[in-house]
């Protein structure tokens, strides 16, 4: 079996569009944040696939930097989680209507 | 590796088979109402990422996301999901119906990504097997080699990030504390 660039970019694709239709179609917070995390990874297969395709380190640097700002994304995004809960005893987004704290 | 192929013979079926794998996990972490089942299915997905990262000579990325995500990231989301304990909700107050959006929004983003797919052509870069493991002029490991890069054309970037990650971490211990007026 010959894998060429292509079939990286069809599944870094799908991939992308699992964790897009997750963000779209769920409602609890936490599992739209891991569909976010998911699109990210999709990016970094692509990053990967391209460095080697190039023969460049750079899309590997470039992973790496995807990878810290997840790190960052998933810490706030968890604290939110926490500070919602907390207000409103349910992670439903759709009970989030108001901008009063 | 002329003619653009990434990975041949049995590296090529092993993709295919991690590729499978990841997009499964990758539904299940979707389509599963429980979110504990959620975060390990996505757990299960990042290692099989970092194993396809790994088939493309990208040892450091690959170990980068087994730390990070798999044993960073993915602790932290299992806390939270234990902490807070939404538990099983109903296929009705699990998914949204908004399939005429999604209808609507499947070809504005399929159509294009097929068109380039089919027509773009990527230059013909000569490949160069070691181009991963190369520090100036002599051959070592990765990490040496996305090392090299990282802080001689990339160290700003860098900085910028652990600044990102000072601003991240405040944050999160900012919003995550209870406000002083109601512990009182």
């Amino acid at each position: 079996m010959t894998i060429t660039i292509n079939h990286y970019l069809i599944v870094s694709f799908l991939l992308f569009a699992i964790g897009f239709a997750g963000v779209l179609v769920r409602r609890n917070f936490l599992t739209i944040l891991m569909s976010v995390e998911l699109m990210l990874n999709a990016v970094n297969l692509n990053l990967i696939a391209f460095s080697r395709r190039l023969s460049d380190l750079t899309g590997q640097v470039f992973s790496v930097f995807v990878i810290t700002i997840a790190a960052g994304e998933a810490a706030i995004g968890l604290a939110l989680t926490i500070s919602y809960f907390r207000q409103r005893k349910t992670l439903d987004v759709d009970e989030a209507r108001s901008l009063q704290g | 590796m002329t003619d653009g192929a990434l990975l041949t013979g049995t590296a090529g079926w092993l993709f295919v088979i991690f590729a499978a794998l990841a997009l499964g996990s990758a539904i299940a972490v979707v389509a599963a109402r429980n979110p504990v089942h959620s975060a390990l299915f996505l757990l299960l997905s990042f290692v099989i990422v970092a194993a396809i990262f790994i088939l493309q000579q990208a040892e450091f990325v690959g170990a980068v996301q087994m730390l990070v995500y798999a044993g960073g990231i993915m602790v932290l989301f299992l806390f939270v999901v234990m902490l807070v304990n939404p538990g099983v909700t109903s296929v009705g107050k699990s998914f949204q119906k908004q399939f005429d959006v999604a209808l609507v929004l499947l070809p504005v983003f399929l159509l294009p990504f097929l068109y380039i797919l089919g027509t773009e052509k990527l230059p013909d870069v000569a490949s160069r097997p070691d181009a991963f493991r190369m520090v100036g002029t002599k051959i070592a490991g990765n990490t040496e080699a996305v090392a090299w890069v990282l802080f001689r054309d990339y160290l700003v970037p860098f900085e910028v990030a652990s600044v990102f990650l000072l601003v991240a971490m405040v944050g999160a211990v900012v919003l995550g504390r209870r406000s002083l007026e109601k512990m009182d």
